[in-house]
Formats: C-alpha cells, structure tokens, sequence
C-alpha cells in the first residue's frame, strides 16, 4: 500500500459537487502532511473533461463506462474495486452525500478495509490518521483511528459535507490523468429512469433574505402559525427540516438541508432545530444564524451567531411582538 | 409478495447521553433506546405497500433494551411475523450487525424467500458502514439508498423507487427484485397505533426468537474508537439570556444593527 490520499470526485448530471471540493480541501491538507500524493478519482461517461476542475489533487484517476453515466452505487464501486486491484491507497475519502451514500461502504466491504463515517476532520498523529467523527445527530464526537498504519489495507472515509471550505478545494489546473479501463457488466438490477426536477413552490428559498425555519421543536402543525406570524413581520418565508417536512406540515419544496435546498440568506432563524449534520449542510453559509432550542448542547449552537435556550412557543410570540413594535417605532 | 424489514434500536438523542468511565462508548445503564428513526419509515413504507398488495410483512430485528414495545407496536400496526434475534454482544458494530442481518436472513425459517429487503438509510450510530448495502452485497441482491417512494411493476419482477438527490431533485430507478433499498422516508409519516392495540398486541402477538448466528471471521480490520465526547457547542454561538421579552428586545437590538430591519 501507498502513502497516497485518494478522494472519490463526484459528478453528477455533469457537474462536480461542492461537497468534492470541500473534500479535496481536506485531502490536500491530510495529504500534505504525510508529505504524500493527493489523487483525485473520477468515474463516469464522456467526462474526462471534468479532470481539469479537480487541480487541488497531484493527479487524477479517470475511469470511464457507460454504465458509469448514473451513480449506482454497486456500479461505481465495482469500478473502484478494479482500479484499486494494484497499488492501494492509505486512505479513500468519500463524500457523504446523496449522490455518493452507499458508495463507501460497499468499497470497504468489497476491499475488506475498514469504514469509518461521519467523519467531519482528519488530523495526522505520528503517522497515524485520527478520524474526528459527529454522530448521535451532532451530540456526540468520537475519534476514530481509521485502520493500521501503512502496509494494511486502506481505510475508506466517509467525509460530512462542510469538513472545509469548498473554496480551499477549488483549483483548475492542468495535472495528469490516468485511464484506467474497467469491466464492468449490466447486472446490478438498477436502472435510472428518469430524473424528476423539484416543482416549483409558492416561494422560492433561495431569494429570501430572511428564514424562519421550524424543526421538531414546533411540536405541532397548528403551531406554524406562530412561525409564520414571526416570518411576516421579518418580511421572510418558512421552511423546514426533515422531519416537519416528512410529517407534511410543510410541502417538499420548503426543505432545507441534504436532500432539500442549500440557502444562504442575510438572516436564517432556527426554531426547534437540533443541528444535525444534515441540515446543517443546507443552511451553515447563512450571512446571520440565530438558533432558539430548549436544549442548551444542541448542536445548531455551534453554527448559530446568537443562541437562545428556551422553549420555542414561548419565544416565537415574544419575538414577533418585538419585531413589530421595533417596526413600528421605525 | 413478501416484504422483510431490518430494525435496530438506537439511543434516544432526546435525552442526556452520558459517556460510559472508559471514555470510548455511552454508558448503557443512562440510554434510552428507540427504533432508529429511518427504520421507523421503511416498517411504514412496507406496510403501505402490503396494503397495496397484499403483501406478507416479516420484520427482523436485533435484540436490544425495549425493543419488545417496538416489536409489538410493529405487531398492532399489521405486520404479519416478527423475529428477534438474540445474543449479540453490547457494543456491536453496523459492521457486525450487517453481517448478523444477513445470516439470519439465510438461517431463519421461512424468512427468504423475500422480494423486497426495507430498512432505514441511516442510523445515528452507523460509524463504520450502513446496514442496506452491505447486506445487498453479502446476499447478492441489488441496492438503493435514500429511498422515498416504492411501487412494485405488475410482474412482480421490478419495482420502481423514488431515490432523493440534492437540491430537490429526485430519481426513479427500475430495480430488479429480489433487492436491499434503504428507506430515508416512507411516502406518508409513520401511523400512530393506538396503546390499546399495542397492549392488545402483547397478549395475542407471539414474537419469535432466533440466536445470533455463527459468524465467519468478517475479515475486516476492526474500527478503534480512542476517545468519545460530548459535542458542546464550541463557544461560537453568542447566547442570550433572561426571560422571552428580554431576550426577544435584545435580538431586536441586534438585528436593527446588523441592517437586517
């Protein structure tokens, strides 16, 4: 096995996502302190051309197939698989999302190498990789030693989106590409057949100086009038996390967070929000986070500007009256 | 059309977690443990699909404090059979639970042969894997995550599944069954089961046992946990404090400053 970093660049619909190049930036930095290598891998059809995105790698590994088009989970890591069939990594950084969730393990399980997810930093101990990982919803850190030390088998990491700047991973330079052809064979069973774009909602998020989002904290549908009372005197729109989206109090297109939209307006107010990773990501290049929670160790605290512990519909009506009389006062 | 679902216990983020003496794992003796949330919509997306075709449920699950109220309350909503599966060790890994699934998925009477395998995308502790695609590997079938919709072809043969991407997108897949998919949702909220019925359950529902298989060696280099904490919120936040009205014109004050009014 090899010193060398590697970290999984994901392309979809033609696009390399921003979570590739906040891994790249941890990789790079990972990498440069092992004084090792940095290898950008990038599987798909027709996209070699995507190579040159990824310049924050020493190089990168091109694998083009046709049945690498769409991200299939089984696919993709069949493909990884052969082209670490010779000289293994120290360690395979893959970003958590939902484009590349399930890639990771199944590359750790197919190589017999450790896993290990969550993962929001990596620091270089002595040689050894130390993992800092987030789990229980944001509650808790654990760090991790993500498998032995070089001459075993690589680790394969799954990196949180947000583990740094998708800027620091942002270089387009010209560095070497490797094809490495693969065999692979239609017989994972799984066919895209079509995408289907979101609909458009009664307010676009993304325009919105101002967010008032609800969380499990709201207890109840009938409270989102309290919400929206606060959005209207802020001149701002509600949205959701997972789960008031998954109860249906608020429709799809209100969803904040990984598989909702990524917002980042002048003023976001995080009402009964814990924090988990998964929102987080949607909303944590907010210009100003204010984050109201009954639990003082919620992890939204660590993103917010200014916290408020106390319950919710205590200080929803609280906050609105103040807002208006501010308003009023002019 | 018979439909298996995996279910696994996880500790209840609602409350306190504390870190057991040795610094590296929580203190078993202070966890609440609930059905992990994304299980919770892969029991309900099977039950939706058994109404809708009059499929067989079988739920499988690993043994674990309270999962009896779990089992049973799965009992009241309609599955048809529930298995637990006992004697693993505390402190098992997704890993290792992964492995446990599969083989007892093999082991069991009457258990495959299953068209559709369900269970959550994701739980809070799944630190080295999830649980769908390694037991999509180990039984050979196919695999899809982060599922929210299911409707079976009228072959029988495929299903089409509703995957989310980012940013709102979504894709349909045609996926040939047997296969493994990860629920991240099910089309409608978990159903609320009356405790009547749960109760009502506990006298009629038999829940069948199994013990842990015999695993071969995983193979696999085991993840070492050095240290485990609290993630307090690292002094970023600036908080506010005093009654709602105090703090509410305080934040007031501050908005007017930031040029948010």
């Amino acid at each position: 096995m090899s010193e060398n970093i590697c970290v999984l660049a994901e392309q979809w619909r033609g696009q390399i996502s921003e979570a590739t190049y906040e891994t790249l930036a941890l990789g790079r930095e990972v990498a440069d302190k092992l004084g090792a290598p940095l290898t950008a891998i990038l599987t798909g059809s027709n996209c070699r051309e995507l190579a040159c995105k990824l310049g924050a790698a020493d190089s990168v590994i091109y694998i083009d197939h046709p049945l690498l088009a769409e991200v299939i989970p089984q696919t993709c890591a069949e493909a990884l698989v052969q082209a670490f069939s010779g000289e293994r990594p120290r360690a395979i950084l893959v970003p958590l999302t939902n484009i590349s969730l399930g890639i990771g393990t199944l590359l750790g399980g197919r190589l017999g190498a450790p896993i290990v997810n969550f993962c929001k930093d990596i620091q270089v101990d002595n040689g050894r990789l130390l993992a800092c990982c987030v789990m229980y919803g944001g509650k808790i850190e654990v760090t991790v030693e993500t498998g032995a030390p070089s001459g075993h088998l690589p680790a394969v990491l799954g990196i949180w989106p947000g583990a740094r700047p998708a800027e620091k991973g942002h270089l387009e330079r010209s560095v070497p590409v490797t094809d490495v052809p693969v065999k692979l064979e239609d017989t994972q069973g799984i066919r895209l057949c079509r995408y289907i774009e979101p609909e458009a909602g009664d307010v676009d998020l993304a325009k919105q100086d101002v967010l008032v989002a609800v969380g499990r904290g709201i207890q109840d549908r009938a409270n989102l009038g309290l919400a929206e009372n606060l959005a209207n005197a802020l001149g701002g729109a509600v949205c959701g996390s997972r789960p008031v989206i998954d109860q249906g109090w608020l429709p799809l297109s209100r969803q904040v967070g990984k598989s909702g939209l990524t917002v980042k307006p002048k003023l976001y107010v995080a009402l009964g929000i814990s924090g988990a990773p998964e929102h987080i990501e949607g909303m944590k290049d907010s210009e100003l986070i204010v984050a109201v929670n009954s639990d003082p160790g919620a992890p939204i605290f660590n993103v917010a500007h200014y916290g408020i512990v106390g319950d919710v519909l205590e200080t929803l009506p609280a906050l609105t009256a103040a807002v208006e009389a501010r308003k009023a006062a002019g | 059309m018979h439909i298996l679902v995996l279910l696994r216990m996880v500790p209840d983020v609602v409350e306190e977690l504390e870190i057991d003496s040795d610094g590296r794992t929580l203190d078993v003796d202070y966890v609440r443990t609930i059905l992990s949330e994304s299980d919770d919509h892969a029991l309900e997306q099977a039950l939706l699909l058994k109404e809708r075709h009059r499929a067989t449920v079988t739920v499988l699950a690993l043994d674990a404090p309270e999962v009896d109220d779990a089992l049973f309350t799965a009992a009241a909503k309609g599955v048809d059979r529930v298995i637990k599966v006992e004697g693993m060790d505390t402190g098992f890994t997704t890993r290792q639970a992964a492995r446990v699934f599969s083989q007892a998925i093999v082991d069991a009477p009457g258990v495959m042969p299953a068209d559709l395998i369900l269970t959550g995308v994701q739980a809070i502790d799944d630190l080295d894997g999830l649980i769908a695609p390694l037991v999509a590997d180990d039984l050979h079938m196919p695999y899809l995550g982060i599922v929210t919709r299911i409707s079976l072809d009228p072959s029988g043969r495929t299903a089409r599944a509703i995957k989310e991407f980012p940013a709102g997108v979504r894709g349909e897949f045609q996926i040939r069954l047997p296969a493994v998919l990860g629920i991240q949702a099910a089309e409608k909220p978990p159903r609320y089961v009356p405790v009547a019925k749960v109760r009502a359950a506990m006298k009629t529902f038999k829940i069948e046992c199994a013990e842990v298989p015999t695993l071969a060696d995983g193979g696999w280099p085991a993840v070492s946990v050095l240290e485990m904490k609290r993630n307090e919120p690292a002094g970023h936040a600036e908080m506010l404090e005093g009654a709602p009205e105090e703090v509410s014109a305080r934040l007031c004050g501050i908005l007017t400053e930031r040029g948010v009014f």
